[in-house]
């Protein structure tokens, strides 16, 4: 396999196209299958109605803001020690995306906390963490829109990105301890009962579904950068 | 190598002392910033006791950071930064010891006049000396973070603005430690174990931070 083959932009175009084509169609599927499954298959929740439902949007959501800020970190860190161009191009393109799940995961999560916890803002480890990630992303996102020449504006990225990615757990662990510090354990989202299976699966289903659409819309994405780079 | 580190030092604290005026600047600011609380939010002394960590940490956070746009930007427009970068000296020790040299003029005064703020709010006289090892400790991370915010920013229009949306949530662990040091130890449960994790974080970012400063000032300098 020439891994070196579609590091090249001009290589990669017309292969991101159909990537794109392919993941967006499993996306609409998977999309479809998942809801059906979160809002018709999935029994109703004894403790918190029907209100759960939303967490076929939020968990997978949250986990893919993780996910993404992660994989850019892994494409940031490729930019840095391989020079290559794509690599930095693929981190810009999947800026966005990650910010945008976060942006879900926090305002799915007040929408769920209000009916469950009786306010759509709790300073909860997880929630607190999330919108600290929200920030990292901006921040990634603010300084690539503020730098011209795109090869630095690549560079300087992928830099603050690896900077984040090691601050992330450190913040994370960081604010658990601070939270455990201000308040009891009044709310946590681990206690959840033992998941009926059809939930399981329609998370699962939701997850893969979003997972695409990362892909897809990064695709897309990073082949508009081509373009306005010229390549 | 440490001569270079000591040059470097040296050369950043004599500049300091001969515009004094920007050193007294982020003093003052953090004085005024920990002032307006009790102004907007009441001078009830329960109230007072319970927030001062949280306040004089975050303002503690906002003065370090005012005086990081003038870290690099000076060597950057008269040439010096390009020097460097070209000289014998590794350019991470280099780095080190500009980061050093900005703790001993911004975060040091601020360790020092720390207590005095703590007596306004009327925080309780055995936790000054926590309240001051805290920022002892912490202080040198901000330092060293913001160094990193300050070498990727470095000549962008609006940088300023900017260098405080990257390094802000970077700050996060260290207020949430510092902070919860001195909570902890007016709840009488001794805060050790925070300033032992501050303390980790010192030392991981003592080791790990000058790369990146290295690696971001030669994208900058490119």
């Amino acid at each position: 396999m020439k891994w070196f083959w579609y590091a090249s932009p001009q290589t990669f175009y017309p292969l991101a196209g159909r990537i794109a084509r392919w993941s967006a169609l499993g996306a609409a599927v998977l999309a479809v299958c998942g809801l059906y499954i979160g809002f018709f298959v999935a029994p109703t929740d004894a403790q918190q109605g029907e209100a759960y439902r939303i967490i076929f949007i939020h968990v997978p959501a949250a986990w893919m803001s993780m996910f993404i800020y992660v994989v850019m970190a892994v494409w940031s860190a490729l930019c840095l020690a391989l020079n290559t161009r794509l690599s930095g191009m693929m981190a810009a393109a999947l800026a966005p995306t990650g910010a945008l799940f976060t942006f879900i995961a926090l305002w799915t999560g007040s929408l769920w906390g209000k009916p469950t916890w009786g306010t759509y803002w709790v300073w909860d480890a997880r929630l607190t963490s999330e919108l600290i990630l929200l920030f990292l992303y901006l921040g990634f996102i603010a300084l690539r829109a503020s730098i011209d020449d795109p090869r630095r504006a690549d560079r300087a990225a992928a830099v603050l990105a690896i900077v984040g990615v090691v601050n992330v757990p450190i913040i994370y662990y960081s604010v658990q301890w601070w939270n455990t510090l201000h308040q009891g354990a009044s709310v946590s989202l681990t206690r959840a009962p033992s998941m009926a299976a059809t939930m399981l699966a329609g998370m699962l289903v939701m997850a893969l579904a979003f997972w695409l659409y990362a892909i897809a819309v990064s695709m897309v994405r990073v082949r508009c950068i081509i373009r306005e780079r010229g390549e | 190598m440490l001569a270079a580190a000591r040059c470097v030092v040296y050369r950043d604290l004599l500049l300091a002392l001969r515009r004094r005026g920007d050193v007294a600047v982020a003093l003052l600011f953090f004085v005024i910033v920990a002032s307006l609380f009790p102004l907007g939010i009441g001078a009830e002394p329960n109230l007072l006791r319970s927030i001062a960590p949280g306040v004089i940490w975050v303002a503690a956070l906002l003065s370090s950071m005012l005086s990081l746009g003038r870290l690099f930007a000076a060597d950057y427009d008269d040439g010096t930064l390009e020097q460097m970068l070209l000289g014998a000296a590794p350019l991470g020790v280099v780095a080190a010891a500009k980061a050093f040299a900005h703790w001993l003029v911004a975060g040091l005064p601020l360790v020092a006049i720390a207590p005095l703020i703590a007596l306004q709010y009327d925080l309780g006289a055995g936790l000054w000396g926590i309240l001051a090892l805290s920022l002892l400790v912490g202080t040198p991370v901000l330092s060293l973070l913001g160094a990193v915010g300050a070498a990727l920013t470095l000549g962008l229009r609006g940088g300023g603005v900017l260098l405080s949306l990257l390094v802000l949530p970077l700050y996060v662990p260290v207020l949430i430690m510092g902070a919860g040091a001195v909570e902890m130890a007016a709840a009488g449960l001794g805060g050790g174990g925070q300033l032992l994790v501050l303390g980790a974080m010192l030392v991981l970012a003592a080791a790990f931070a000058p790369w990146a400063i290295a690696a971001a000032l030669r994208i900058s300098l490119e």
